[in-house]
């Protein structure tokens, strides 16, 4: 296939057609990526994670200088939330990494989470996949800013690393399930103002009440000071950079990597199975009008739901003998 | 289910730092329903241009208050279509004199909007105007 060949070639703009077309779920879309993934698997997966404004797409901008001065080529995936009201939206991480925009070894993509609720867009797993078959040596994602819940990321990146910054709360936050608990690297931004000692202290006593680490990788914590301050700032991200490779390093040795592969493996057969499943079934139910009919039933309170769905069902589906 | 998205990129080149209305814009935008990005003043045209073609956007707005805009949005359409983008449709704004329209519509602009335009007549405009690049 013809953009098959120019996505593997590197070509910016078939590529990011392509991730459009996955976007907007283009049926040929899904063709190109059966021919794409075989040559997938290459890349380190990133993902950068933490609140809004906690600075996520300025240190991925400061990486992404880092990795090009190691002549490493990038791709970064930006994920900005959609408005519920409006389907439409505003798409600003790019702003901090318009220094890259002209480096040929940098593709930088936004995209909108259109309703998923994960920090991610549905997308973004494939747009991983794209960026992988173009020869990135990395792909960077940043979800969109977070609370406790979103945790999608763990689903598609190899490293993840969280963004945090002073002054968030109290330790009970430190403790709670969710994002701080999948951390492979927690970055404490902004150090140099009120309360980043404390926030140190909070991680620190939450991270000594695991027993045991997979692979002994005890989450680093790095603190970034003030970024006008070049040189502290600088050894900051020397520190984060070495610190994402060698966690990369630590995943291929302790066997761990194909864990994290696997992960993603199983959720995208099971969102592939969905799709092949459900999409035909939901189109025919709205083409014959039988949806409608369903939903004015529910509304009268004639029937429920799961009865709806069991006779829709057994109308549908051929279920092989058990 | 296809569901085409309208992506808009909205660009402030050269030295300018009136940065509302753009932003004004952008927020409109998203109201409109597009998926909107916004780049930040000061951008050259290459920069522009870049981010367009790794965006794959429909539509470029530029803005543009300092006066150069002679210079600047024919720049942009030629750097933009250097790189491949021949179905990105080019609009500009900002203040521009009547007597330079003519001069940007010949450099490629599709529309010009200038103060005293409504914002729901940009969007209109827009819906009339541009689709969703939909070949493959």
């Amino acid at each position: 296939m013809e953009i098959t060949k120019k996505v593997r070639g590197g070509d910016v703009r078939a590529a990011s057609r392509l991730i459009r077309n996955l976007e907007d779920r283009i049926p040929l879309a899904k063709d190109s990526i059966k021919h794409i993934f075989p040559h997938t698997g290459k890349a380190h997966v990133i993902g950068f994670t933490g609140s809004p404004g906690a600075g996520k797409s300025t240190m991925i901008d400061c990486l992404v200088a880092e990795l090009r001065k190691r002549n490493k080529t990038v791709g970064v995936l930006l994920v900005d939330p959609t408005s519920p009201f409006t389907g439409g939206a505003i798409l600003g991480d790019r702003i901090r990494m318009q220094r890259h925009a002209t480096d040929p070894g940098v593709f930088v993509r936004s995209l909108a989470t259109r309703g998923a609720l994960g920090g991610l867009a549905k997308a973004v797993g494939d747009a991983i996949h794209v960026m992988d078959a173009m020869g990135k040596d990395f792909v960077i994602v940043e979800t969109v800013g977070t609370g406790q819940q979103e945790v999608d990321i763990i689903n598609h990146a190899h490293t993840v690393v969280v963004v945090l910054v002073p002054g968030m709360g109290d330790e009970i936050q430190a403790i709670k399930a969710g994002i701080l608990e999948i951390a492979d690297i927690f970055v404490i931004n902004k150090a140099d103002r009120e309360g980043a000692g404390k926030l140190y202290r909070e991680l620190v006593y939450m991270l000594s009440m695991v027993d045991k680490f997979p692979g002994g990788w005890k989450p680093p914590i790095i603190r970034a000071e003030n970024i006008f301050a070049m040189d502290s700032f600088q050894r900051s991200l020397d520190e984060m950079t070495n610190t994402i490779d060698q966690h990369y390093q630590n995943l291929i040795e302790k066997g761990l990597l194909g864990d994290r592969i696997r992960r993603k493996a199983v959720l995208e057969l099971n969102e592939a199975l969905l799709s092949a499943i459900l999409d035909p079934i939901l189109t025919k139910l709205v083409e014959s009008g039988e949806m409608k009919e369903m939903t004015d039933k529910l509304l009268k309170k004639e029937t429920d739901p799961y009865t709806l769905a069991e006779g829709v069902a057994s109308k549908y589906l051929v279920m092989p003998d058990v | 289910m296809a569901n085409r998205k309208l992506r808009i990129m909205v660009a402030k080149p050269g030295l300018d730092g009136h940065d509302r209305g753009a932003r004004v814009l952008a927020r409109c935008f998203r109201d409109a329903g597009y998926e909107t990005i916004y780049t930040g003043c000061h951008q050259t045209p290459e920069q522009i241009a870049a981010a367009a073609i790794q965006e794959d956007i429909d539509c470029v707005g530029l803005s543009c208050m300092s006066g150069a805009h002679k210079y600047l949005f024919p720049e942009c359409v030629r750097q933009i279509r250097a790189l491949g983008g021949d179905d990105i449709q080019i609009i500009g704004g900002g203040i521009i004199p009547k007597g330079d329209y003519q001069l940007l519509y010949d450099a490629g602009l599709k529309g010009i909007f200038t103060p005293g335009i409504t914002l729901d007549d940009i969007v209109k405009w827009i819906n009339e105007n541009i689709v969703p690049n939909v070949k493959e």
